[in-house]
């Protein structure tokens, strides 16, 4: 199999149809059980009661919100660089989740922030990177949206990613090299987590579940695009009318 | 040099100089990304005089009084090397213990006393029961008395 054949909008839009399935039945699966885990085996937190579950939505929608980030821009870069068309129909479809994440993060970070900290809202460096982080996303889905030439569009809205890209570790070490009310990580690559077993397996299942939504819906909205973009071509045409 | 090749070559060197120039504005604004002092920090000078800045720290354990008034609280901040007293008016948030992280905003007062405008509750990254909470903390005594 050559895998440069999936490379090709006509390819990939049957490919991403018969995936699109079985992410939607993953992401449904993974979300019940983590959400059950979440509510009904997780225990207790020792300082925060139960105050603390907002992690099991908080933490998944953050890491989303920098890894879709990361993806946009590995997209972006392969666009730019050998200017393939599927690889910015990609970047489109997945900045809508990625913004709606960083929103949900900064949502529940504030529904936490007040009863744990006391304050809606701090200036602090991970909260304001964050909010740097969702005006990267509205700025370059506007971006995208302003300028009517595709391609041009294209080229400068991926720019912009690539450019915004220097946010994402920021974003992530900003509790290591600052001050900040925000609290360390508990999940990291270098250390044991310091999370009970239970609480951190819950926030692991849902964090798996936003991997699979996400993929299910950028599947869904790539092929609204390749179909949008691809409007003039044959095979568009034929399947139209086959539909029809 | 293909044409594709000398593209990505472009596109690599531009990220780089972002990175840099990133890295020195970062560099340059680290002195104000800082959300709070250390009461040592206070203590060297590097804290600023004229203006309302936060500090950070420990509840020193049994420093908390409250007066009369019921809403006024005087209460340490230590960062086991440096401490400083700070008095409050107002609510505390749930999370405000004795030994536990804390940050207040507000002015240091011509007596030394940090006057604070502000409490906010820092708690860690730790998320555990109750039961292993107690249990770690019975298992430190013990190695405690055994230390001694």
């Amino acid at each position: 199999m050559n895998l440069y054949t999936y490379a090709s909008p006509a390819n990939f839009y049957v490919l991403a149809g018969k995936l699109v399935p079985w992410f939607a039945w993953g992401t449904g699966i993974f979300t019940v059980w983590g959400l059950y885990i979440a509510f009904f085996l997780a225990p207790t937190d020792f300082q925060q009661s139960e105050a603390y579950r907002i992690i099991f939505i908080h933490v998944p929608a953050a890491w989303m919100s920098m890894f879709i980030y990361l993806v946009m821009a590995f997209w972006g870069a392969i666009g730019l660089a050998f200017n393939t068309r599927l690889s910015f129909m990609m970047a489109r479809a997945l900045a809508p989740t990625g913004a709606i994440f960083t929103f949900i993060a900064l949502w529940t970070g504030a529904w936490w922030g007040k009863p744990m900290w006391g304050a809606w809202w701090v200036w602090d460096a991970r909260l304001t990177s964050e909010l740097i982080l969702l005006f990267l996303y509205v700025g370059i889905i506007a971006l995208w949206a302003a300028i009517d030439d595709i391609k041009r569009g294209d080229r400068a809205g991926s720019l912009l990613t690539l450019i915004g890209a220097i946010n994402v570790p920021i974003i992530y070490f900003s509790v290591k090299w600052w001050n900040t009310l925000h609290q360390g990580a508990s999940v990291s690559l270098t250390k044991a987590p310091s999370m009970a077993a239970t609480m951190l397996q819950g926030m692991l299942v849902l964090a798996i579940a936003a991997w699979l939504y996400t993929i299910t819906v950028a599947l869904i909205r790539v092929r609204r695009i390749i179909l949008e973009r691809e409007r003039q071509t044959e095979w568009v045409k034929a399947l139209l009318e086959k539909e029809t | 040099m293909k044409s594709r090749h000398k593209k990505l070559l472009v596109i690599v060197l531009a990220l780089a100089g972002i990175g840099i120039a990133a890295a020195l504005i970062l560099n340059a604004f680290q002195s104000n990304l800082v959300f709070f002092f250390s009461p040592t920090q206070v203590a060297n000078g590097e804290a600023p005089t004229d203006r309302a800045f936060r500090i950070g720290g420990l509840v020193e354990e049994g420093s908390v009084k409250r007066d009369p008034d019921g809403l006024t609280v005087r209460f340490v901040v230590t960062d086991t090397a440096k401490s400083m007293n700070v008095v409050y008016k107002g609510i505390l948030p749930d999370l405000f213990k004795e030994g536990k992280g804390v940050v207040a905003e507000g002015k240091q007062g011509v007596d030394g006393v940090f006057v604070s405008t502000q409490v906010l509750a820092k708690h860690d990254e730790n998320y555990m029961p109750p039961e292993a909470a107690h249990a770690l903390e019975q298992a430190q005594k013990a190695q405690e008395t055994l230390a001694k």
